[in-house]
């Protein structure tokens, strides 16, 4: 039997599916071998997770949590823990916000002709502070500032410098050069044309960008506890390691107030500030 | 201070690398105290020049001279000192949007304020009084405390203008002082800078569009077409013959029609996209 | 030459003092004021650092990252490890898209069929609102949190880890998908509605071609950021480079915990790259 024609001509065809010459198909190819491959390596207990027996306890640990423990004693100790979460948040990210500006001079270039030998190696220092996660921070600083939310401030505090450090010298070189450059020409220094015209232009900026760290800060500071850290987080740690559910059902409870109230504050600076 | 270009060629400031220069073999001269106006069509190089005069960048060919030195010659401190000397005002005021009146004015003094003073400056200006009197000259004197954004742009302008009474500078040079201003507080604007000029003995150097203005104030006017210099006159012997020669192919700009829109600061970047682990 | 009229002096006496000066006084006084419980409350007493037996523990510490542990059989670990936490970033991100995919199509007003003819109607109003609500919930219990819960039922492992980044970046992926389908062009997908499309043909008709480019690229950012979590909830016993990195300081390794963090920081950067690269390309 003849073949039959096809019904249209060759390049009217739609293009194969798979293309060997072309890049994403390759890139789509490698990216689903990477989640095959990840789900088969890491052996997951998908049987112990899906099973009744794991539904009934979870169902049963789940009931633990409830009704959450609201006596005033605990409820007082809840709240000095969560003073101390929102301290730890709001002065490390204070700390961070003038660290970050200090070290985000010498990381961005300042203008057209600035040699800026300084950038690329003070980038690197920013990238690895905010590499390292907080906890991992707050881990090590255990060792010499000892239990307590001062080692969480401190690591709040390192690794929020370099997050705003990177993202305050990608604002400063995006500035209007304009008022800058009028002031090189009349001879100022470099600092000082910092002080007069960069900063003026892109503090706003600035202040918006430390502002919404807060909220990622806060919920960082709430688990930074579990390490020994201090605030909320060490007394969840502990409750939990005491399987007391209700009582760890009230800290998640303020927790999540804690959280809710800090997003809400930090989105109303934020809005004042640009009006 | 006597200031002395010799077959100098130089870029646009914001031309690529190989681009034609803006400049082509001028020669120049000014005694101290002069005032001259620089006149020609648009693309003459006369931001050029300024830019060239203000040591803002070394010309690619021929030499600068102040006095008897080279700026680009001297050591870098030294440089600094001269510029110190120098005032540019460019075309678009150079003053950030959130800052007040008075600081902005004020910052024209830095040259000669030492780190701690510009520092304590910052926080609580130092001599409002002489603020208040540049701006008063022209006519701002009420909006000393404002933000420079809230202003309109030819207050802005004539802000970016009060700069040079307060600069240490015996040479100004102003580019395109009057390009948002109207006809009265054009006339206002260039008698104060005239006037301001000849007290503190500085040479003024200003681009202008509206050359009647040019011919009406300054003495000598000097004409730029295509990089290179057409006249070198004082203002009585200007003909109308010279100006047509000199615009020619850009009359409106003659006839006084909005002249090409003074450049507007470049668009910033793409704002860099906040992507937070949260 | 027209005569020059320099402009009358007004007859006012210039002000000296600054009227925005008491304000900002005022303001930074208060943030002084404001700062001083701060530190009372997180016990920030920045001497402690500089006692002699804690500068002593420190130096000890810091010295002892030198010299690196480069062992061959501590390398091979350290590789194992991190290749466990890609894994788990990998997994934990592609179950919070199974997480987020459905419950972002429930979230879309732009999809909702009711509110073509005006306001949504009550019953998809409040679907709408108790999804966003979860999603919430999901996202802003930390993902340690939800570790800690889950290594009591499933026992340590990656599994609990998977879970929880699952379950948290479900939630952010979520909100984010949200508002990149709305902040997009949705009059196609409006059109296709009206003419009585299904929903689901509306979505990948009409919603998904245009915001596809988007939503990769905020995907693979935040498998960036999950990588970052793994090593985090390793602490927890999630198991990976965070647990090996908390093992060896629980024993004072300095070399070991020296060289994991190198690798660590190297892993980041690299992952950092690519994904800027996978944006890029796909932008």
């Amino acid at each position: 039997m003849t073949q039959a024609r096809a019904a249209n001509d060759t390049y009217k065809l739609p293009p194969p599916l798979f293309n060997a010459r072309c890049k994403a198909c390759w890139f789509v190819a490698a990216l689903l071998l990477l989640v095959a491959v990840s789900f088969w390596t890491l052996d997951l207990q998908w049987g112990q997770f899906f099973s009744r027996e794991a539904a009934r306890s979870m169902g049963r640990f789940v009931a633990e949590f409830f009704p959450p423990d609201t006596s005033p004693e605990f409820l007082k100790k809840v709240a000095l823990g969560a003073w101390e979460t929102l301290a730890m948040s709001a002065l490390g990210t204070v700390l961070a916000a003038v660290a970050g500006l200090a070290l985000a001079l010498p990381a961005s270039r300042l203008h057209d002709g600035d040699t800026a030998w300084s950038r690329t190696p003070m980038r690197l220092v920013l990238n690895a502070l905010r590499s390292i996660p907080e906890l991992v921070w707050a881990a090590l600083l255990l060792i010499s500032a000892g239990l307590g939310p001062f080692a969480g401030t401190l690591a709040l505090a390192l690794h929020t410098t370099g997050v705003l450090g990177r993202l305050f010298a990608e604002a400063i070189e995006n500035t209007p050069p304009g008022p800058g450059a009028a002031l090189r020409v009349q001879g100022v220094g470099n600092f000082r044309v910092f002080v007069y015209a960069t900063l003026p232009q892109v503090l706003p900026q600035l202040m918006s960008y430390t502002l919404y760290r807060w909220e990622n800060n806060i919920r960082a500071a709430a688990v930074l506890g579990v390490v020994g850290a201090g605030g909320l987080g060490q007394l969840l740690a502990f409750h939990m390691g005491l399987f007391q559910m209700n009582k760890t059902a009230t800290i998640l409870g303020a927790m999540l107030l804690m959280v809710a109230v800090v997003d809400a504050a930090s989105h109303t600076s934020r809005r004042l500030l640009t009006r | 201070m006597k200031i002395e270009l010799r077959g100098a060629s130089a870029r646009h400031p914001a031309a690529r690398p190989g681009a034609a220069p803006a400049l082509k073999g001028l020669s120049l001269q000014f005694e101290a105290g002069e005032q001259v106006a620089v006149i020609g069509p648009s693309g003459a190089g006369k931001t050029t020049l300024l830019q060239v005069l203000a040591c803002a960048m070394p010309p690619t060919a021929g030499t600068l001279a102040f006095g008897d030195t080279n700026p680009w010659q001297l050591p870098r401190s030294a440089l600094q000192r001269l510029r110190g000397r120098l005032f540019l005002a460019p075309q678009v005021p150079p003053l950030p949007p959130r800052q007040r009146v008075v600081t902005a004015v004020l910052a024209g003094r830095l040259p000669a304020m030492g780190l701690l003073a510009s520092l304590r400056s910052l926080f609580y200006p130092t001599d409002i009084p002489a603020a208040c009197d540049a701006l008063d000259r022209f006519d701002l004197a009420d909006k000393l405390f404002e933000r420079v954004d809230r202003l309109s742009g030819g207050e802005r302008q004539r802000v970016g203008l009060a700069r040079a009474l307060l600069a240490p500078a015996q040479l100004w040079l102003i580019d395109e002082p009057l390009s948002a201003l109207d006809p009265t507080r054009s006339q206002q604007a260039i008698g104060t800078l005239l006037a301001g000029a000849r007290e503190r003995g500085a040479t003024l150097v200003a681009t202008l569009h509206q050359v009647d203005v040019a011919l009406a104030h300054f003495p000598r006017i000097i004409g730029l077409r295509d990089g290179a210099l057409a006249f070198d006159l004082p203002a009585p012997q200007v003909t109308r013959q010279r100006l047509a020669q000199l615009y020619d192919q850009f009359e409106h700009e003659l006839r006084g029609e909005a002249p090409v829109a003074p450049p507007q600061a470049p668009p910033l970047g793409p704002q860099p996209v906040v992507m937070h682990c949260r | 030459m027209l005569s020059l009229k320099t402009p009358a002096l007004p007859v006012r006496s210039a002000p000296t003092h600054d009227p925005a000066w008491l304000g900002r006084v005022f303001w930074f006084s208060l943030s002084l004021v404001l700062l001083w419980p701060l530190g009372v409350a997180t016990e920030f007493k920045p001497w402690v650092l500089l006692e002699p037996q804690n500068v002593k523990i420190s130096a000890q510490f810091i010295g002892s990252f030198w010299p690196l542990a480069l062992d061959a059989e501590f390398l091979t670990m350290v590789a194992r490890d991190t290749w466990r936490t890609v894994a788990m970033a990998t997994a934990g991100v592609t179950l919070a898209l199974v997480v987020a995919l459905p419950l972002t199509l429930l979230n879309t007003r732009v999809l909702s069929v009711s509110a073509l003819s005006g306001r949504m109607a009550r019953g998809p109003y409040w679907l709408r609102q108790s999804v966003r609500w979860l999603l919430i919930f999901l996202r802003s219990i930390p993902e340690l949190v939800w570790a800690l819960v889950f290594v009591r039922v499933v026992g340590l492992g990656p599994t609990a880890g998977v879970l929880a980044i699952a379950l948290t970046y479900g939630g952010m992926l979520g909100k984010v998908y949200g508002e990149i389908l709305e902040s997009g062009e949705t009059h196609a997908t409006e059109t296709l509605l009206r003419n009585g499309s299904g929903r689901l043909q509306a979505f990948f008709y009409g919603l998904l071609p245009t915001s596809a480019a988007e939503l990769t690229s905020y995907t693979v950012y935040r498998w960036e950021c999950a990588i970052r979590s793994s090593v985090v909830l390793g602490f927890v016993g999630a198991g990976g480079l965070g647990q090996q990195l908390d093992n060896s300081m629980k024993m004072f390794e300095g070399g070991e915990v020296a060289s994991m963090l190198l690798v660590f920081i190297a892993l980041v950067a690299l992952a950092d790259r690519v994904s800027a690269w996978l944006r890029k390309a796909l932008g």
